[in-house]
């Protein structure tokens, strides 16, 4: 279905409705999320729709909503938890990474769980409102973990995230929930699976997810005026990783960067960079690089944060440089 | 007469499972509830079939109770195959979601909003589900313990959580981390209602969950019921408990919950000893058929691994 163009955050609301017609085992929950719909406004409109017994507002006990969240999921629920940022999941970690993740694992029990987090900085949100999460989770056996970077997937995969039979981190991308604009996509089927190439291109491949797909697709169109044909790869599902499509690209570039705003180290781009060396090294003409924040907690002054985050220039310089080395 | 029977098949189960562990053939560690068991059984007879429980380390009569037979509990403690966690995880971390238990992590007590969770989640569906959620004096000083009595106090959620004051969180008494004489008086905090009771008799504590439970279960909100009771053991079987008072352990000996209860059957239903040495026979033949029936099972299929991450 189909209702025209909107926002990042529109798109979000209006798959959380969706779905919540859909199924009424959908609920919500979280602080802040019922009356006063949702500190970034996702939730909006839900609770007059559906009322407070499907959308909750929580104390703030992120712990035990979560652990509830758990609970409920056990049953066949398929409860969508709103964290206010993706910071605090470190307040619902053990029922996130040891009763969630495992269960399956451990049990059998499928545990149909969503946790929305919004991450991303640039809006000087300071230390605690402002990093990318997502590696804690990788390494987390039995998590599913998206990522977003454009409105058709912020509705089409939290979609699909709702419908998943286990638990899923659904980052939303903070930045982006104003700032980008796409038609709203839902589609029953949608399964959380599969790269997107943004930019198809025959020199260089920049692998990249989330917000900063943008400056890496503003890098690439700026890179083409000086004769550099990127493609463009979108991860949008971190795990599982469609590692086939960025594989099946450097067979053809033979040169790789990977651009996100999490810091490189022990990331989504070390990943990535091992994976290439270790099964296409003789595809490889260059070194893989990565592209990412500076490794320091993410500063609230706005200058001293723009020299922590990756930014269209800083993706440029490393492309240019894989791309000629 | 059930109660009886509980008692002393948790007490074969585990004492066999405790000696299978020092002939170094249950791997790992073993934990054992000895002197608690009136605690979880008493709890556990006052649940009715939708109900769901979340018993941890002292409280391996709940699964008997529910339903996970001897056998599947020797299996789970050898690893091996047909065990309900199916030897990806073992000593006392279990559950049969399908007979009303729900495996516990390691992290206490974490998974008493999980048996919240359920509850609502069947009470949503129409179908009247109470939880109940043990948690031990240790835990209790936890955030999350205090978390989820005041979101299932907000919520009136259909859950009941046993504080078993057993005097011991790993190697360290309760003079160290408790405050308070009662840890009942923290329920009033919360507006919950609260049980104090004798955690080594089981009548009592059945009498008291069984409050507690129908309570939650006409919609007065959740309970907390404080169980005195005591640790018999240490900690784990690896643990001589050096740290314990002998004069301590002696008390504590002389209530000992099956001795409670033999005690009670003679008095109110003229129990006798011809009756209690048959309940030790059929307790023996029953423990030793199920530790056969593990011995010579199969380990679980290392190929699946994998293809089990995954719903």
């Amino acid at each position: 279905m189909s209702t025209g163009v909107v926002t990042y955050v529109e798109a979000i609301r209006l798959a959380l409705a969706e779905a919540m017609r859909q199924n009424d085992r959908v609920i919500v929950l979280g602080e802040d999320v019922g009356v006063g719909g949702g500190a970034f406004r996702a939730t909006e409109g839900l609770h007059a729709e559906f009322g407070p017994d499907r959308v909750i507002d929580t104390p703030i006990s992120e712990a035990a909503f979560t652990g509830a969240a758990v609970g409920m999921a056990l049953d066949g629920m398929r409860p969508v938890v709103e964290f206010q940022f993706s910071d605090f999941l470190t307040s619902g970690m053990n029922a996130i990474v040891n009763t969630a993740a495992k269960m399956h694992f451990r049990h059998r029990l499928p545990v149909p769980l969503v946790i929305r987090a919004p991450a991303a900085g640039g809006f000087a949100g300071g230390p605690f409102h402002s990093q990318n999460p997502e590696a804690w989770f990788l390494r987390t056996p039995g998590l599913k973990v998206v990522v977003p970077a454009t409105a058709e997937d912020a509705s089409l995969l939290l979609g699909a995230a709702i419908n998943d039979p286990n638990p899923v981190i659904f980052f939303e991308q903070k930045s982006l929930y104003t700032r980008v604009k796409g038609q709203f996509t839902y589609d029953d089927r949608a399964t959380l699976a599969g790269a997107a190439i943004r930019r198809a291109g025959t020199d260089i491949t920049v692998v990249t997810y989330g917000a900063a797909m943008h400056f890496a697709l503003e890098a690439a169109g700026n890179l083409s005026g000086e004769g550099i044909d990127c493609e463009v790869i979108d991860l949008r599902v971190l795990a599982p990783l469609d590692f086939r499509t960025i594989a099946e690209s450097v067979e053809k570039t033979a040169r790789c960067v990977i651009v996100h705003e999490d810091y490189p180290n022990y990331g989504v781009g070390a990943e990535i960079a091992a994976r290439l060396v270790q099964r296409h090294f003789f595809h490889l003409d260059a070194p893989v690089m990565r592209v990412g924040a500076n490794f320091w907690p993410i500063p609230f002054s706005p200058p001293l944060e723009a020299a922590t985050l990756p930014d269209t220039s800083r993706i440029s310089d490393a492309v240019r440089a894989t791309a000629t080395f | 007469m059930d109660a009886g029977y509980w008692l002393h098949l948790a007490r074969a189960v585990e004492e066999a499972g405790k000696r299978l562990y020092l002939q170094g053939r249950v791997p790992g560690s073993f934990y054992d509830g000895r002197g608690q068991e009136a605690t979880a059984v008493g709890a556990a007879l006052a649940m009715l079939a939708a109900d769901v429980a979340c018993p941890l380390i002292r409280d391996m009569a709940v699964h008997l109770v529910l339903g996970v037979t001897p056998a599947e509990m020797f299996r789970h403690y050898l690893g091996k195959a047909g065990g309900p966690m199916e030897g990806r995880d073992g000593n006392i971390h279990l559950g049969a979601f399908d007979r009303g238990t729900i495996p516990m992590i390691s992290h206490l007590p974490e998974m008493l909003p999980v048996g919240m969770g359920v509850a609502l989640a069947r009470k949503r569906r129409g179908v009247e589900s109470v939880a109940v959620g043990f948690c031990g004096d240790g835990a209790s000083c936890g955030g999350v313990f205090h978390e989820t009595l005041n979101l299932a106090a907000v919520w009136r959620a259909p859950l009941v959580v046993v504080v078993e004051r057993n005097g011991y969180a790993y190697m360290t008494s309760e003079a160290t981390y408790l405050p308070v004489a009662e840890l009942s008086v923290r329920a009033a905090g919360y507006g919950m209602r609260a049980w104090s009771v004798d955690g080594n008799d089981v009548v009592e504590v059945h009498s008291a969950v069984s409050e507690a439970v129908e309570a939650a279960r006409a919609g007065e909100g959740p309970g907390l019921v404080e169980v005195f009771t005591y640790r018999m053991h240490g900690h784990g079987a690896h643990d001589a408990q050096k740290y314990v008072p002998a004069p301590e352990l002696e008390q504590w000996q002389s209530r000992d919950p099956l001795t409670r209860w033999r005690e009670r059957a003679e008095h109110e239903i003229r129990w006798s000893p011809a009756q209690q040495a048959e309940l030790e026979r059929r307790v023996s033949r029953e423990v030793a058929a199920a530790i056969e029936d593990a011995l010579d099972a199969p380990y679980p299929d290392i190929d699946d691994l994998a293809q089990s991450v995954f719903a």
